[in-house]
């Protein structure tokens, strides 16, 4: 990268960060833009994550709900405080584990835990292709959904009922650097001869292993960073959300996400990021006078009810899936360079023009 | 003996519930055949015949709203095809499964709007909701008409697939989808023709399956989908009477689980299963072996 695009970069940043101070200061709390900024900055990372896996390395999983499931529950058993397992293990006198981390060390054994579990499924599932990988991850997911509603295990998972009053965040910077610095590292990543030999494996398996690379390492090296900061993610979302349960990891979350990171296009780091925020900001905000009546003079506009809002935006995402199947950005990523060309091109065209 | 007459009852479950999944899977693995494609809103098309045997029992009478629930889901098998699959046709395969998913997302969204997000009381159907005594077991009629009703089903279809000029076609486009249209066969027919007969199964399979529960929410039609592919793939894809074992097999271990105490675990039996043959025998159970070749 040249050295003017650091700077910019650095710049950006800085205001991004600056950005999130002045609004916070202004803005009531409970606003919905800082909801959906620190909504936003989670499902960056989550969506990020699976594009690594989907996008980089074309193995398509849909396991990542399971591995946020791990990692919103790792961060929550490990971090509630001491004091109140009494009160959130009601059924289980307590729980058995009687001691709270920090809460970046719930955040790092909740990535930790996730890759290590991605590493055991990844032995038996990561030999499938396409298709039925798809369906094994998703499986998994499931079962491990399962797992942590199962009642014998209640007296660390709490069984079926809810897990709350762990540490959690106020400030919307403290999502935003967390994830800023995990895509960082996942881009350096990407950048490295690791994320090269991902690409090749994602073009063309058998010329990638004639070449000398070891598929079943990169595979299960790509499954498991993935997997790692999507249990960050999971983490994080569970600091968002206050209280977590088993039961809202659903598939249906997997298949947001991914519908995320299609229309942000796949390979495309900088396209999940605006896809995410968005994805979250269009759902949560943008499309919420859909759900409420409205009447335009004596004229009641007809379908505007409660629900609305998912079904046009259901429809807007099925019109980008089937016409615009490059998503956002395509494989291309958003850069200065990129701006600066386009509106060099742009002039160029005009002149030609006149 | 006792441990007989103790699990009649989950047993008989099985065999219904297993039946119910049948229906389904046979939709998902004729699609799988043709297409590639993993149907993922199949499972929301059942779900959506649900809702509309509710809404229609309310104004109509049962003879009418019945012939209209397979009518209605038959013409959205359809529609769905030609708008989200059909575009798609010379796009990569991951493409279409992303785009099978957009559209289980948008019906499960229509049918939350629809609903109100209210659990919609199934309307009870004389005789087939009728208590029955067989044994030491108390159960509906459904669960000896679904396993009847199922084999006669499937016995018409396997008629129709192994005797008819369309069902020709549709064995050759599963075998080869190029030449099969180089041969001259309107291989889009054939198609429509495959989605119709699946969305035909999955209404009747869910007139019986919601027999049984009594409402439908959005999100009913998901796990008995996911779970009839399961089948589908434990019985060799491609293979009808393979999906329709392989769903009673899943069907019964399911509910002799529950019948243990486990039921938490009887949906993550199923995955579990489904790992285990994917990774034992990929091709399932009297799937045709495909070799890859570089």
């Amino acid at each position: 990268m040249k050295r003017r695009n650091v700077i910019i970069c650095a710049l950006l940043y800085l205001a991004a960060i600056l950005a999130i101070i002045v609004l916070e200061k202004f803005l009531p709390p409970t606003h919905i833009a800082l909801a959906v900024l620190k909504k936003g900055c989670i499902y960056s990372l989550v969506a990020v994550s699976m594009n690594l896996l989907n996008g980089f390395t074309g193995l398509f999983s849909l396991g990542q709900a399971g591995f946020m499931l791990i990692g919103a529950y790792t961060y929550a058993v490990l971090t509630i405080p001491v004091a109140e397992r009494d009160s959130v293990y009601m059924y289980f006198d307590g729980g058995i584990i009687q001691f709270s981390v920090p809460v970046f060390v719930g955040l790092l054994a909740a990535g930790l835990l996730a890759a290590l579990l991605a590493w055991l499924i990844g032995l038996p599932v990561l030999r499938l292709k396409s298709d039925y990988l798809a369906i094994a991850t998703l499986g998994f997911a499931e079962i491990i959904r399962a797992f942590f509603q199962w009642d014998e295990l209640g007296v660390i998972t709490n069984g079926s009922n809810m897990l709350r009053k762990y540490p959690t965040f106020t400030t919307t910077l403290f999502p935003f650097l967390v994830c800023s610095a995990c895509i960082a590292v996942i881009v350096l990543l990407i950048h490295s001869s690791y994320g090269r030999a991902f690409r090749a494996i994602r073009d063309d398996e058998i010329a990638a292993e004639a070449m000398g690379i070891n598929l079943a390492k990169h595979k299960r090296l790509s499954f498991c960073i993935s997997s790692f900061f999507a249990g960050v993610g999971g983490g994080l979302l569970a600091m968002y959300q206050t209280s977590i349960q088993a039961m809202t990891f659903k598939s249906a979350m997997t298949y947001e996400i991914l519908l995320i990171v299609v229309i942000g296009g796949l390979g495309s780091v900088t396209g999940s990021c605006i896809a995410s925020f968005l994805f979250i900001a269009s759902s949560e905000w943008w499309l919420r006078f859909l759900d409420t009546e409205m009447t335009i003079g004596n004229f009641k506009v007809p379908l505007l009810r409660a629900g609305f809002r998912k079904v046009v935006f259901s429809v807007i995402i099925m019109v980008i899936v089937l016409f615009a199947r490059k998503g956002i950005m395509g494989d291309h990523e958003f850069s200065i360079d990129g701006i600066c060309s386009f509106f060099k091109n742009l002039g160029k065209k005009k002149e030609v023009k006149s | 003996m006792d441990f007989i007459s103790k699990n009649l009852p989950y047993l008989l479950a099985g065999i219904s519930v297993g039946g119910q999944y049948a229906l389904i899977a046979i939709g998902y693995t004729m699609v799988y055949g043709i297409l590639r494609l993993i149907n993922f809103a199949h499972g929301d098309i059942f779900m959506v015949a649900a809702l509309v045997t509710v809404y229609a029992t309310t104004t109509l009478p049962l003879y009418v709203s019945i012939p209209l629930t397979l009518v209605v889901t038959v013409i959205l098998g359809l529609a769905v095809e030609r708008v989200a699959y059909k575009p798609l046709r010379s796009a990569p395969r991951m493409s279409v499964m992303i785009s099978a998913i957009g559209v289980s997302y948008l019906l499960q969204n229509l049918a939350l709007y629809v609903t109100g997000g209210l659990a919609q009381t199934y309307p009870a159907i004389p005789f087939i909701s009728d208590t029955i005594q067989i044994g030491s077991a108390t159960t509906k009629m459904v669960t000896i008409v679904t396993p009847i009703l199922t084999i006669v089903l499937v016995f018409a279809l396997m008629q129709l697939i192994n005797h008819t000029k369309i069902g020709m076609g549709m064995r050759a486009a599963a075998n080869d989808f190029e030449t099969s249209r180089l041969m001259g066969i309107k291989v889009d027919n054939v198609i429509s023709m495959t989605f119709l007969i699946g969305s035909f199964l999955a209404a009747v399979g869910s007139v019986l399956y919601f027999t049984n529960y009594a409402s439908v929410v959005p999100t009913s039609g998901a796990m008995p989908g996911l779970k009839a592919f399961v089948a589908a793939v434990f019985g060799g894809i491609g293979s009808i009477p393979g999906a329709v074992i392989g769903a009673f097999i899943i069907g019964i271990c399911e509910n002799i689980i529950k019948g243990l105490g486990w039921t938490t675990f009887s949906d993550a039996f199923t995955f579990a299963l489904l790992i285990v043959i994917l990774i034992v025998k990929p091709t399932g159970l009297f799937g045709e072996g495909a070799t890859d070749k570089v």
